[in-house]
């Protein structure tokens, strides 16, 4: 098995016919040694693009939230998979879009250290290696892949195919789909009833349909969302930079004709799309992680690492349920999202946080909002719930150091005390020297996998009696019984009158018969 | 004083009277479905069908607010202590003892005073109450902003769903008293053939044979 090498894959249609056949640049016939070789070679004409790609987020992994001042970006952030890219950029850095990224050494100014071919190649073939050696306890979870033969990567490229954004955005977290529940590699060839967008047969839609670019920055961002849009369509003609379902879709979306379009428009304000058409996530035959429990890490059969697979997952796969490396495991498919109001702006629990381990689970990321916030509606989310190492002085989240060919990776000595000590040491955070293991939750917008309208969810999901919505509480809303009093009393009032009717029947009966018999 | 077989309930009272029971029937049956208390309808459907019915309901009593003002029967149904606490009496004892009904259909007067003013309390306070509350809900899109009017439309919906739960009393106490004094039948058959045997004047009955036509049947009818 392997860690995050992505299976070769038929890559997706085109975008149309471009105005340059690559393959008859002189400039792209190699022989090319390198990736970097390659980048000179592209920005030899391309000569704004290393500026433009240097300011992006898939260069920086730098984000700094405008609305609350934090600074975020996988450069900085702990999450509540394996922890933290900080420290561990040999193995995490594969995902960065730049070459050798895998110390504090690399050169964040040198364009030609920038990964073109990540999401450029068309052939399907190009792929990634770690940017440093781990132990030989990981060693072999790579496949020995042939070199790759760089004049005809350079000689494809057009503009990325969904295989490009997802040898990346769909291996989140560790493995396919483990992150995100609604990005795994089931979209790459995906049929109508997993996503109506991204169908092979359909409109075949690539990532950047939606993501919208400008000088390499791409619409659509996890930090800060458009949990409520009403721009919508925006001016005739002029697509508006943002990756909501209303900057296509507008923010009326249903056909008026009918009081179920007049009905459902009617949600827009207060339910994000997402929420009725995205019925369940993890829809493609792919597992997506919502459990993981670190404490069980560090398990050894005759001194050595080894992994239990008792998963088989809905296309056949099986997949890893421990690891000696990272604990246990728990997936599910096919599952309903869970629903929070949700305002778009993300709060994170960051390694410079303090918190009160009274106060598990602790939010890796947490959002506000509410039923009278105009900005916020119910979105739909996948939890992850896990437990993971914590300074037990300090009350923080820690950096651990896990990858690397020394004696301090945790990925080899299986020894957390070591591990953190190290990550946190060589990051220049304090560290009281004792860990513990606290429980955090971290909540991931779901906003693909969308199904065809007739897939979308029926009314009565939600207006019933322990519906979809049981778990929002605070505001009116037909179907779900949040009048109890009144019904108690309503019912009690039906109840007593047939009661009284009954007994006057009988009355009447008595009487009658007495009557007679007199 | 003579009996004679009179056309009480004109067509459009008798089609009124059964039209609106069938929606209201709807109504009240989609409404608890939509208020979670029972499921033997999908919810959307519910929603559907108690949105026509209850524009049905609307248009109806349109035609019927016009139709009695036009055509004088509203008086009807003004209100009179006359008679009232005999009504009450009767209903509640007089007619286990096998007392006779103390009301008497006169052609001018169909309802006794109690049903009279159980059917003005149901016309000038439930139905006015269910119709208002019932538009506020219908159109809560258009004056609820987004992220308000969630209090508002929280009163709307529990006067609307009080007033459904009184009504639906009032259709039981209503089917009932119909068995009390007499026969069910009897009472619900002039709502259906329109004719009931009523006391006249002289002067009524010389009238009706006169100048309405086919509203009173000949003798011993
Ligand atoms: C003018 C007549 C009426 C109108 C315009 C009306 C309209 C409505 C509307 C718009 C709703 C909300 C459904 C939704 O969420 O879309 C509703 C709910 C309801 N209606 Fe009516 N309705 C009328 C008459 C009635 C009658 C006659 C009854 C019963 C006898 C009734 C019982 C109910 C009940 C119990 C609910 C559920 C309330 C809740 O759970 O919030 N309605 N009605």
């Amino acid at each position: 098995m392997h860690f995050r090498l992505n299976p070769r894959t038929v890559p997706t249609e085109s975008r149309g016919p471009s105005t340059a056949d690559h393959s008859r640049f002189e400039e792209l016939q190699g022989p090319f040694a390198s990736g970097p070789e390659v980048t000179r070679a592209c920005l030899s004409c391309h000569n704004e693009a290393g500026h433009q790609v240097m300011k992006t987020l898939h260069w920086t992994w730098e984000y700094t939230n405008p609305e609350t001042g934090q600074k975020l970006g996988k450069k900085t952030l702990v999450n509540n998979f394996c922890t933290n890219a900080r420290g561990n950029e040999g193995m995490c850095a594969q995902c960065h879009a730049g070459y050798g990224w895998k110390d504090e050494s690399f050169d964040f100014g040198n364009a030609d250290n920038i990964d073109c071919l990540v999401c450029h190649d068309r052939t399907g073939t190009y792929y990634r290696m770690p940017n440093s050696r781990g132990n030989d306890a990981c060693a072999i979870m790579f496949d020995d892949k042939g070199p790759i033969d760089w004049p005809a990567v350079a000689q494809s490229v057009g503009l990325p195919g969904r295989e490009n954004c997802g040898s990346c955005h769909f291996y989140g977290g560790g493995g396919d789909g483990v992150k995100h529940g609604d990005l795994d590699s089931s979209l790459v060839h995906a049929d109508r009833s997993l996503d109506v967008h991204m169908d092979d047969e359909g409109a075949d839609f690539a990532c950047t349909v939606c993501h919208v670019s400008t000088e390499h920055q791409l619409a659509g961002s996890r930090y800060q969302m458009h949990a409520r849009d009403t721009g919508g369509t925006g001016r005739p003609g002029l697509r508006r930079g943002v990756a909501t379902c209303e900057s296509c879709h507008g923010d009326a979306p249903h056909p008026m004709d009918s009081l179920q379009g007049m009905k459902l428009n009617g949600h827009v304000d207060r339910v994000a799309c997402q929420t009725c058409h995205i019925p369940a996530i993890a829809r493609g035959g792919v597992a997506t992680l919502v459990d993981w429990d670190w404490r069980t890490a560090g398990r050894l059969r005759n001194g050595e690492g080894y992994k239990e697979h008792d998963y088989i997952q809905g296309n056949g796969e099986e997949r890893a349920t421990y690891k000696s490396i990272k604990g246990d495991f728990t997936y599910t498919e096919n599952r309903a999202p869970d629903y929070a109001w949700f305002d778009g702006q993300m709060r994170y629990t960051t390694i410079d946080t303090h918190f009160d381990p009274a106060d598990q689970p602790i939010p890796i990321n947490s959002f506000s909002g509410a039923p009278d916030d105009p900005a916020a509606r119910i979105w739909p989310f996948k939890r992850v719930d896990t437990f993971q190492p914590y300074d037990k002085g300090n009350n923080t989240l820690v950096y651990m150091h896990l990858w690397g060919d020394d004696k301090d990776a945790y990925w080899g000595n299986y020894d957390f005390g070591r591990a953190i000590a190290a990550g946190m040491r060589s990051n220049g955070k304090p560290y009281s020297g004792e860990y513990g293991f606290i429980e955090t939750e971290s909540w991931w917008p779901i906003t693909h996998m969308v199904a065809p309208a007739e897939d979308a969810l029926g009314c009565g999901e939600c207006h019933a009696r322990e519906g979809r919505l049981a778990s929002l509480t605070g505001f009116y809303m037909p179907g779900r019984g949040d009048t109890p009093t009144l019904d108690r009393i309503g019912l009690l009032a039906l109840a007593l009158a047939a009661l009284g009717m009954a007994g006057h029947v009988l009355l009447r009966l008595l009487v009658a018969r007495r009557r007679r018999g007199s | 004083m003579i009996t004679r077989s009179v056309r009480i309930f004109s067509r459009f009272e008798r089609f009124w009277h059964w039209s609106q029971m069938a929606l209201i029937a709807t109504l009240a049956f989609t409404g608890f479905a939509i208020h979670g208390l029972h499921r033997l309808v999908h919810f959307d459907a519910a929603v559907y069908l108690h949105t026509g019915a209850a524009l049905g309901l609307v248009v109806l009593w349109l035609f019927a607010i016009f139709w009695h003002l036009t055509t004088g029967t509203w008086r009807h149904y003004l209100p009179t202590s006359k008679g009232l606490w005999r009504i009450a009496r009767y209903y509640a004892w007089g007619n286990l003892r096998g007392e006779p009904h103390p009301y008497r259909k006169a052609w001018r007067r169909k309802h006794n005073p109690l049903q009279a003013l159980a059917y003005l309390v149901l016309k000038l306070f439930l139905f006015p109450l269910i119709w208002v509350t019932g538009i506020a809900y219908l159109t809560y899109d258009l004056w609820a902003g987004a992220g308000a009017g969630n209090g508002t439309l929280t009163l709307v919906a529990v006067l609307h769903t009080a007033a459904a739960f009184a009504i639906v009393l009032f259709v039981m106490l209503h089917v009932y008293l119909l068995t009390v004094g007499g026969h069910f039948l009897g009472h619900v058959a002039p709502m259906v053939t329109g004719f009931e045997e009523v006391e006249l004047t002289p002067a009524e009955a010389a009238y009706l044979e006169e100048s309405e036509g086919g509203a009173i049947r000949s003798e011993g009818g």
